[in-house]
């Protein structure tokens, strides 16, 4: 199974959390109000004992009735402001902490977005899309909750022990004892749990990742009959998910049975000592039931403490796992946000020499480019090795190759979806490195030849090539190049929607939105990956001559497997080995290039001459 | 090299004139259930549902609720020690008896002892209920949705069936892990302290009883608005989702068409009405909160005020009186955390009926009950024969895509479908492969209806190969192996061989053993067809569908692989569609199919001699390679 990149070296909870300030410093306000409202919430429940102590050893004692009477009202005033002030917390809260989440988000989409395209491959959607939903979904519960808690719990627990302390400071010392034992199992937990809980998250991905995967395969799947083998791979994945959640329950068991007996054990005692003070005289009876009462209004803080770290730790991982993604560096110069400070690495040197020899109608030019995959190993062989290739202006160039030679690779290089290792490519003289991407692929038009459509309109989805003042008569112009009319036919038109959410198209369907999407803006460069490979002969005919209209003033890269394909082009160069081995006409070629007569029919030279 | 999208592509070429049965009856104004995310289910699905899941675990169900009952009464029984303590020890001490003190001590160890321990049995328990709960539900949905037909996932888009697997099944996950536990701790010391109280004092226990009056209508009042809430949010993050799997599935067109600005808009769009309900959830929460506490608060000034007057008086104890206290403020501790269930409650509600929505679906091409299995071969040779018997096939909303027609199918013959577009050639080759079935009449394979056969049985007899290479991540031989998982190593690469994919594959960094990634970022479009045959050569099926499978396949490999074709379909019966009439030349027959209907059929020879469409077609092809040939 595809698992991520392993997790960069453990850091401690406490400096994961810490990264989140950024997004919490716009609602610290807020925020902080609350935990200070929080605490004095808390604080109000213990005075509460206090005032039944006054009630107990005052009226009560006294048989003052009307005592009481000021007693309960006390206590009722207390109430009332400790409900209004745990409202008001949430009330602070709860949109600034939906806004968070949001921003995270909404920065972790941007970010996707941005992260270059071998970012992409390397990792599956299933992991981003967990980052992006369950992972954030926790940090919002940390922040909700254990992050103020810790706090408001820390601060009830330490004002509660000194009330208890300064009531009877033998009895309050009992009821500290266990505090030591209880920090040091905490400690123990802590570093146990982070790791599982990491663990746990990561095959939550994985197994998102197989259930992506086997909804996309589905058609496999079912093609082979391969159900059970699939079932069985989850029912693998999901058991192992059973066995590490299994785990942390077990922690989790372990620390919640130490937090609710050890303070128990100490409330015992302190009970013990104090029933024997009172009995003494030592110490009167509304101090003891205020003493106990304050005791175990301390009980949910100390017991909830258990599972405010286990947030804790769950929304750390978290943190890790959403900043390992924002971590890695966006593509340079593709229009972040203001404050990144990702510099444009413009070899400047390059952009001089361009800018010298810079022609308006120079074409588009591959010099001496080199290209491996970033994740590939240093040594060894590039994808490219020194292609050079200079595609006239206006001219139409097919690209062609046998399986596997790099072709799509090298498309991908002009709108620098990946980056060129060495050498360059210019765009009419300019270095496509020297101009803003979103500049670039303004100039440049791609159809690939896996045609995606997004979820919108069939008219949004084509005019998605053009600049946003493009409208229906460049829409209808598109559609009618790629013999695309049969979008007119669909329910509502090019309105229809289509994508994830909409209506499903076939493959030659797509392929031939895909293309208008390429030409509806008249780019002045397009480059086109095999854009005919899904259509029956006549529809390809008829596309084919539409296009030769729209290419005589368009500088075109086409990636060709067919002679049909190849007939659309002015010239063809041959990519083999790594490198561009020969240009010319296709009949040039055919006559001087054993292995492009072979490409392009099939038969070898000698067979070729034995026929003749 | 471009990730294909989430979209399940049909690779129907009838699509041109009769949308699929997932697009809108003209409008698209939401009368499609597909288009509401939400499927009908019958009533009380979700608590039958639930009610199986949890069924097979009754006992331990048990042993949980026990340890819990236990635990409970441990804890609770605090109080009443302080009680006895101060209204029985004390005096005792008084005369020097220590028996009642050390009564007390005893029992307090023990039970602050038998509160942690039943506390570690309940969670380890509980956890194992509720992982065995999310283990059966994860594989029911799986394999539901790996039951369900090609159409049913044409129609309900894989977004969906992965927010149905991740985030619907991690709310019952929370609703389990946090939420029963909750509830049932909640309910239970609710019970006990009541009790407790009305044993220590009728008048205070009735009193604190009265007040659980306002608080049920409070719960009641929230569980309805928040309700509401949460199925907005619901439908809110998964059309959030949605988009960022999309996004994330066409990452190269987004870059290329810059689409990111305006991703970014629209998904700022969804995020909002994500946050904005997520918001209103938690201020219902915190108006919950302020109510719940209010009434707690309020009863509590009330019985103090009442038993602390009658102490005054002389008629109760203040042993009594303290522990009342006590009880009274764990009474409504619970109440947030109340709440807290009722949220998860609400949002594990609201996902299990979407799931039990999907589980309800019934696969419109199901398995059968009594499979029959397939006649010996009737020769050596692998081949059976398929007759389609007075076959029709419309979609569900009425769109007729083939009319009544049938056609016998040799075994050992390789047969072409030709035809333009929208002809209804692919569809004919998913009824052969069963991933429809027909709306009236029979597919038969060797005499056999195919809906008779078992999915093994079937695969046996039937391959389908699409236009569509999908890799899954995991080796390139385990991608092939696909094809017949427990072939050997030497298997896997005598069959890429076999299609010329070996030479690649060998050049991969790790050669066989080479990761794809994620779906075979890094092997072009042919080699992954390449695979794809691999993998069907290696299932080695009687009858071998290729729908569009060389598409991607430059003029050597696709001649490689019909060189291939010629030993592997010998003596097996094939069914190969294709647009490109080379295909024509490795066929013993060829049926020409325009508006669903089989037009022409005959030999490859007989019909270019013909004046039929097959010649016009074979014209048109002929001279698309024109160049070819004079060069």
């Amino acid at each position: 199974m595809a698992t991520t990149p392993a997790p960069t070296a453990p850091r401690s909870a406490v400096r994961s959390l810490l990264r989140l300030w950024p997004y919490v410093r716009p609602v610290r306000a807020r925020l902080g109000t609350a935990a200070v409202v929080a605490v004095v919430a808390s604080c109000t429940g213990l005075v509460i004992p206090l005032v039944l102590k006054w009630i107990v050893d005052g009226p009560v004692a006294d048989r003052d009735t009307g005592g009481v009477w000021l007693g309960a009202l006390y206590l009722l005033l207390l109430g009332i402001a400790e409900a209004a002030l745990f409202g008001l917390r949430r009330w602070l809260v709860a949109r600034p902490l939906a806004g968070v989440e949001a921003a995270m988000r909404a920065d972790l989409y941007r970010h996707l977005q941005r992260l270059p395209v071998a970012f992409h491959d390397r990792w599956a959607s299933g992991q981003l899309l967990s980052r992006g939903t369950t992972d954030l979904m926790l940090l919002r519960m940390f922040l909700a909750f254990p992050l103020t808690f810790l706090l408001v719990n820390s601060v009830t627990i330490l004002v509660g022990v000194l009330i208890m302390l300064a009531q009877d400071w033998t009895l309050g010392l009992v009821l500290l004892a266990p505090a030591l034992p209880v920090m040091v199992v905490c400690w123990l937990f802590e570093k146990r749990y982070s790791q599982v809980a990491r663990r746990a998250q990561d095959q939550v991905g994985d197994l998102t990742t197989l259930v992506e995967e086997s909804v996309l395969g589905i058609r496999i799947i079912k093609g082979f009959g391969r159900h059970r083998s699939q079932a069985l791979a989850f029912r693998d994945l999901s058991r192992t998910l059973r066995g590490t959640e299994l785990a942390k329950a077990r922690l989790l068991a372990g620390i919640f049975a130490a937090i609710t007996t050890l303070p128990e054990l100490a409330i015992g005692a302190a009970l013990v000592l104090g029933t024997v003070q009172v009995a003494d005289g030592d110490l009167s009876a509304g101090t003891l039931v205020a003493f106990l009462s304050t005791a175990l209004a301390l009980r949910w803080p100390v017991e909830s403490i258990g599972f405010l770290l286990a947030m804790s730790q769950e929304a750390a991982t978290a943190t890790e796992r959403y900043f390992e993604v924002m971590d890695a560096a966006p593509e340079s110069g593709t229009g972040q946000p203001a404050d990144a400070a990702a510099p444009v690495p413009v070899p400047t040197r390059a952009r001089a020499r361009s800018q010298n020899r810079s022609s308006d109608h120079d074409g588009l030019r591959f010099e001496n480019v080199r290209f491996r995959y970033p994740d590939a190993e240093a040594g060894s062989v590039p994808v490219l090795d020194g292609v050079d290739l200079h595609v006239r202006h206006g001219e139409t160039m097919a690209l062609v190759g046998g399986t596997g030679s790099g072709k799509t690779t090298l498309t991908a290089l002009v709108p620098r979806l990946h980056e060129v290792t060495a050498g360059r490519i210019t765009l009419d003289g300019v270095d496509i490195t020297a101009m803003p991407r979103q500049e670039l692929r303004t100039l440049v038009a791609v159809a690939f030849e896996e045609p995606t459509l997004f979820s919108a309109g069939v008219g949004e989805n084509v005019l998605m090539g053009a600049a946003d003042t493009a409208g229906e008569a460049e829409l209808r112009r598109a559609l009618a190049v790629a013999q695309a009319d049969f979008v007119h036919a669909l329910p509502q038109g090019t309105d229809t929607q289509v994508g994830e959410q909409g209506l499903s198209l076939s493959g030659g369907q797509r392929q031939r939105l895909a293309l208008a999407r390429a030409v509806v803006g008249t780019p002045r460069f397009l480059v086109l990956d095999d854009p005919l490979s899904a259509l029956d002969v006549h529809t390809e005919a008829l596309v084919e001559a539409a296009l030769r209209r729209v290419l005589a003033g368009t500088t075109a890269l086409v990636v060709a497997h067919r002679p049909s394909t190849v007939l659309l082009a002015d010239r063809v160069a041959l990519l083999s080995g790594g490198r561009v081995t020969a240009v010319g006409t296709h009949h040039e070629l055919l006559r001087t290039n054993a292995e492009y007569a072979w490409l392009m029919s099939g038969r070898t030279e000698t067979s070729e001459r034995e026929t003749r | 090299m471009t990730a294909p999208t989430t979209t399940a592509p049909t690779d129907d070429d009838s699509d041109d004139r009769n949308p699929p049965a997932g697009a809108p009856a003209g409008g698209g104004a939401g009368g499609d259930p597909f288009d509401r995310d939400a499927l009908p289910a019958p009533p009380r699905a979700t608590a039958t549902l639930l009610r199986s899941l949890l069924a097979p675990l009754r006992a331990r169900v048990v042993l949980a609720a026990v340890l819990l009952l236990l635990q409970q009464a441990a804890v609770q029984a605090g109080p009443l020690l302080v009680a006895y303590a101060i209204d029985r020890a004390v005096p005792a001490l008084r005369d020097d008896d220590h028996g009642p003190l050390i009564a007390v001590a005893a029992a307090y160890a023990l039970c602050s002892v038998a509160a942690g321990a039943l506390q570690w049995g309940f969670v380890l328990v509980s956890a194992r209920v509720n992982q065995d709960v999310l283990l059966d539900l994860r594989g029911r949905i799986f394999r539901h949705a790996q039951a369900l037909s090609v159409d049913f996932h044409e129609r309900y888009t894989s977004g969906r069936l992965i927010s149905r697997s991740t985030t619907d099944v991690e709310s019952l996950r929370e609703l389990l892990s946090e939420g029963l536990q909750e509830l049932i701790t909640v309910v239970l010391s609710f019970v006990y302290i009541s009790a407790m109280l009305l044993w220590l004092d009728l008048g205070l226990g009735a009193v604190a009883v009265a007040s659980f009056v306002p608080l049920y209508l409070l719960i009641r009042r929230y569980r309805r608005r928040a309700g509401r809430i949460f199925g907005v949010r619901s439908t809110a993050i998964a059309a959030v989702i949605v988009k960022f799997a999309e996004t994330m599935n066409g990452i190269r067109p987004v870059r290329a068409f810059r689409r990111e600005a305006a991703n970014d808009a629209a998904f700022h769009t969804l995020n909002s009405r994500h946050e904005r309900s997520n918001g209103d959830a938690l201020l219902e929460m915190a108006r919950y909160v302020v109510g719940s506490r209010l009434v707690a608060n309020t009863a509590v000034a009330g019985i103090v005020l009442w038993g602390a007057y009658r102490v005054a008086s002389g008629s109760l104890a203040l042993g009594v009186l303290a522990a009342a206290v006590l009880y009274l403020r764990r009474l409504y501790d619970p109440i947030d955390r109340l709440g807290m269930f009722l949220n998860s409650y609400q949002s594990a509600a609201a996902s299990l009926e979407k799931i039990a929505g999907l589980l309800a679906q019934v696969p419109s091409v199901p398995e059968p009950a009594h499979p029959r299995t397939l006649p010996p071969p009737a020769s050596e040779l692998p081949g059976r024969e398929v007759v389609f018997d007075d076959v029709r096939f419309a979609y569900r909303t009425g769109g007729e895509v083939l009319p009544t027609f049938s056609l016998t199918i040799p075994a050992g013959q390789t047969v072409a479908v030709v035809g333009s577009t929208g002809a209804g050639k692919s569809t004919l080759a998913k009824l052969l492969a069963r991933f429809y079935d027909p709306t009236t009449g029979r597919v038969l394979l060797d005499g056999v209806d195919l809906r008779e056969l078992a999915v093994p049985e079937l695969r046996r007899g039937v391959v389908m190969v699409t236009q569509e290479a999908f890799l899954f991540s995991g080796t390139v031989a385990e991608n092939i192996a696909i094809g017949r998982p427990d072939a050997s190593r030497e298997d896997v690469e005598r069959a890429a061989k076999a299609i010329g994919a070996h030479a690649f594959i060998s050049a991969l960094p790790d050669g066989y053993d080479t990761d794809v990634r994620k779906r075979g970022g890094r092997i072009s479009a042919g080699q992954r067809q390449l695979v794809a045959f691999a993998r069907a050569l290696l299932a080695d099926p009687a009858v071998l569908i290729l729908d569009e499978a060389t598409s991607s396949l430059d003029v050597p490999g696709e001649q490689a692989v019909q060189r291939a074709m010629h030993t592997v379909l010998h003596g097996r019966t094939a069914v190969v569609v294709a647009h490109r009439l080379s295909t024509v030349e490795i066929a013993d027959r060829v049926l020409v199919m325009e508006h669903g209907r089989i037009v022409e059929d005959g030999s490859p020879g007989r019909l270019i001699e013909d004046t039929g469409r097959f010649a016009d077609l074979h014209r048109a092809w002929r001279d698309s390679l024109v160049e070819e040939r004079t060069g």
